[in-house]
């Protein structure tokens, strides 16, 4: 395996594949984030939230062909409004989900799976009517093409750390909303004891429909991230959705610490394996290491020890 | 008119737990005469071949109905137990295809021929059984059921249950697709394994063969549904409605737990794989796009429309849902997935029990009123709660 390389060379293919490995971490550390929220803090399972990531790649498209029409003098910028826009666009569509749909599951979980399914069904559909079969790709702004020479025999693209940079940013911020901020208070409270939450005066309909409409408003952020990277179809967000629920269920679903360390070990698992054997045996070999450590250790990597 | 309490009741003093109740005879007696009499006079061999690949599936719903209905635990990896029973059999029946005289133009004649093309020029070892027909037909259950047991027995033995259970089918299904794609040489890839011609000599795709085939396809549903109505009626059913409602207290009265559920899951991996066998010898071909993800999760659909408390249900439920699919993406393509989207929706938010449940209360009632006589069932309730982790 290791033959025909020297040892600079295994470095270098190293470090490659760990940046690799780290830009996709950031687009599992996005979408995980959503649903960490959603499935780890009100245990609902939402099958849809590929398509809620969908929804904020999109808004990015749509947003990157508006600004290149009419307002080419901004369009550096643009990726910002459009990750508002997604961010907005998603969450909304959460919050109408959540109060058409998933308000009457909330004691039957296996239920809520299946309706969140037939969501995703439909939303599928839906771009494929709106937009169109094929695959789209939005144009980057020139800032963010080519990459930076680090060593003679590594390169590090732009586009990459700067997915990297908002994966970041997004994961600091909804950690000081979780645990620093009154809302993020309400959101624990709420899931860790409704009827006692709901005595001390919260308004525990409300909370529910915010923090869903915060977890699908992450995902469409990601879904905006992921545009930087590689092309959107209808069917993309079911391509990451079981990955997407591994992580959180390994990570232990309580713990956003424990997502990002099963996003950052699935992810570099995978990129790693991928340059030694085919792409299709990593994935195999990645997943199936997760679910058997599941089957080990039910509880994920960190737990809550929440009385329950 | 009788109320369902007075119905509980006679149904309990006329007989204390019989096999069958007189509504329940009729129900067989309707499915079976549909199935086996009036589809075959009504229609053409072409569409009786699709009635028998619906029915295929059929048994991974009724499957469902004993391990999702009555067990209460949700696999979203049936595909896996159909995949494992349709790929054993057409194991066999390339086997078969591929003999020394079939393949002699290939560079390594008698292995498959997708082998050849992968420059695999020996059998691997996994497919050595499959050269005789009753080790197949003992694999085909087998190969399901010890998978089935070894997933099931290490989760329900750590108490793992409900939505991550879900979760980790559905992620066994997903890693299953990928590597019967990704491992060409050895299993045909997204292709599948096909050019499928004889059983142990005889020509399966003649029109006489298929409409054999149909009938055993046929009588072998009503066996599995006399077997999963033993199981449903025996101590065992009862005490997997138990285990669904409160899991704890059968666990404190001594039960084990895990035991049960893992019986249950395997129960419907075996009628999984029976209906996988079916449908390759069928159809013709198997390939991974009935294995993955998308296709287990909507076997779970044919269970829930027809009522994941019914065993017949699920039989009406399968054929209904696979008949709208057909005609709808014949005429509307782009329809059919909002149609299959909003199903989804529908049966869990306005008809929780399924065509079953409509039928309970709404005909049975209209029914039965004169023949008093025939005692209407109970009808089982679908728990408003998920059973405790």
């Amino acid at each position: 395996m290791f033959g025909d390389y020297s040892i600079a060379d295994l470095s270098s293919i190293f470090v490659m594949q760990g940046f690799a490995g780290l830009i996709l971490f950031s687009v599992y550390v996005l979408m995980a984030l959503g649903l960490a929220i959603i499935f780890g803090q009100m245990g609902v399972i939402n099958m849809a939230h590929g398509e809620f990531m969908i929804l904020g790649a999109y808004v990015t498209y749509l947003c990157s062909t508006f600004f290149q029409a009419h307002l080419p003098t901004l369009f550096p910028a643009y990726f910002f409004v459009a990750m508002a826009l997604a961010f907005l666009a998603s969450g909304a569509l959460g919050m109408l989900v959540e109060w058409a749909l998933i308000r009457h599951l909330y004691k039957r979980p296996l239920d809520t799976l299946l309706a969140t399914w037939g969501l995703s069904l439909i939303l599928q559909q839906a771009y494929r009517s709106i937009i169109g079969p094929r695959e789209v790709g939005v144009e980057l702004p020139s800032w963010m093409m080519g990459s930076i020479p680090v060593t003679s025999t590594i390169d590090v693209q732009i586009n990459g750390l700067f997915v990297m940079a908002v994966t970041v940013v997004i994961t600091v911020a909804v950690a000081l909303l979780i645990y620093r901020s009154r809302f993020g208070a309400q959101v624990r409270a709420v899931m860790q004891n409704r009827s006692m939450a709901g005595a001390v005066g919260i308004d525990t309909e409300k909370v529910d429909r915010y923090t869903f409409g915060l977890g699908c408003g992450i995902a469409g952020i990601a879904g905006s991230a992921f545009t930087m990277i590689g092309s959107t179809g209808p069917t993309s967000g079911q391509l990451y959705i079981v990955d997407t629920f591994l992580i959180v269920v390994f990570g232990g679903a309580a713990s956003l610490l424990g997502t990002i360390a099963s996003a950052f070990s699935i992810s570099q698992t995978q990129s790693t394996l991928e340059f030694f054997l085919s792409g299709s045996m990593a994935k195999v070999l990645t997943l199936l290491a997760v679910v058997a450590i599941l089957m080990l250790r039910p509880q994920g990597l960190f737990t809550l020890k929440v009385r329950r | 008119m009788t109320s369902p309490v007075q119905s509980l009741s006679k149904a309990v003093t006329v007989n204390d737990n019989p096999f069958m109740k007189p509504v329940e005879w009729l129900s067989l007696a309707l499915l079976a005469g549909v199935i086996l009499v009036v589809l075959p006079f009504a229609l053409d061999g072409f569409r009786l071949n699709l009635v028998g690949k619906y029915l295929t599936y059929a048994f991974v719903a009724l499957g469902l109905v004993i391990c999702w209905g009555y067990a209460g635990i949700l696999s979203l990896g049936q595909g896996v137990f159909f995949g494992l029973g349709g790929y054993c059999m057409a194991m066999y029946l390339k086997l078969e295809a591929s003999s020394i005289e079939n393949t002699k133009i290939q560079s390594t004649p008698g292995i498959p021929d997708f082998m050849d093309w992968n420059q695999i020029t020996s059998l691997p070892w996994f497919w050595q059984p499959f050269h005789s027909f009753p080790a197949t037909v003992l694999l085909v259950v087998a190969v399901p059921v010890a998978f089935a047991f070894l997933i099931s027995f290490a989760m329900f033995k750590r108490r793992v249950g409900g939505t991550y259970f879900a979760i980790i089918t559905q992620a066994i299904a997903a890693i299953l697709t990928i590597l019967i794609v990704g491992q060409q040489g050895y299993t045909g890839g997204i292709n599948g394994i096909t050019d499928l011609r004889t059983l142990h000599g005889w020509d399966i795709r003649t029109d006489s063969a298929k409409f054999i085939l149909y009938f055993v396809n046929g009588g072998l549903l009503i066996a599995c549904i006399l077997m999963a109505q033993y199981v449903k009626k025996s101590k065992l059913g009862r005490i997997l409605v138990a285990m669904r409602e409160k899991e704890d207290r059968v666990r404190f009265s001594g039960y084990s737990v895990a035991g049960f559920k893992v019986f249950a899951f395997c129960l419907a991996a075996v009628f999984a794989a029976i209906g996988g066998a079916m449908f390759t010898l069928q159809v013709g071909f198997m390939s991974p796009s009935f294995v993955g993800i998308v296709p287990s999760i909507e076997m779970v659909i044919y269970a829930a429309v027809g009522g994941r408390m019914s065993l017949f249900g699920a039989v009406w439920g399968t054929l209904l849902v696979n008949w709208a699919k057909t005609s709808f993406s014949e005429s509307f393509p782009d329809l059919w997935l909002f149609g299959l989207g909003g199903l989804f929706i529908a049966v869990v938010l306005a008809f929780p029990n399924g065509l079953a449940g409509l039928w309970r209360e709404h005909v049975e009632p209209r029914l039965f009123r004169k023949a008093k006589g025939l005692a209407p069932m109970p009808a089982p309730v679908l728990p408003q709660s998920a059973p405790a982790e």
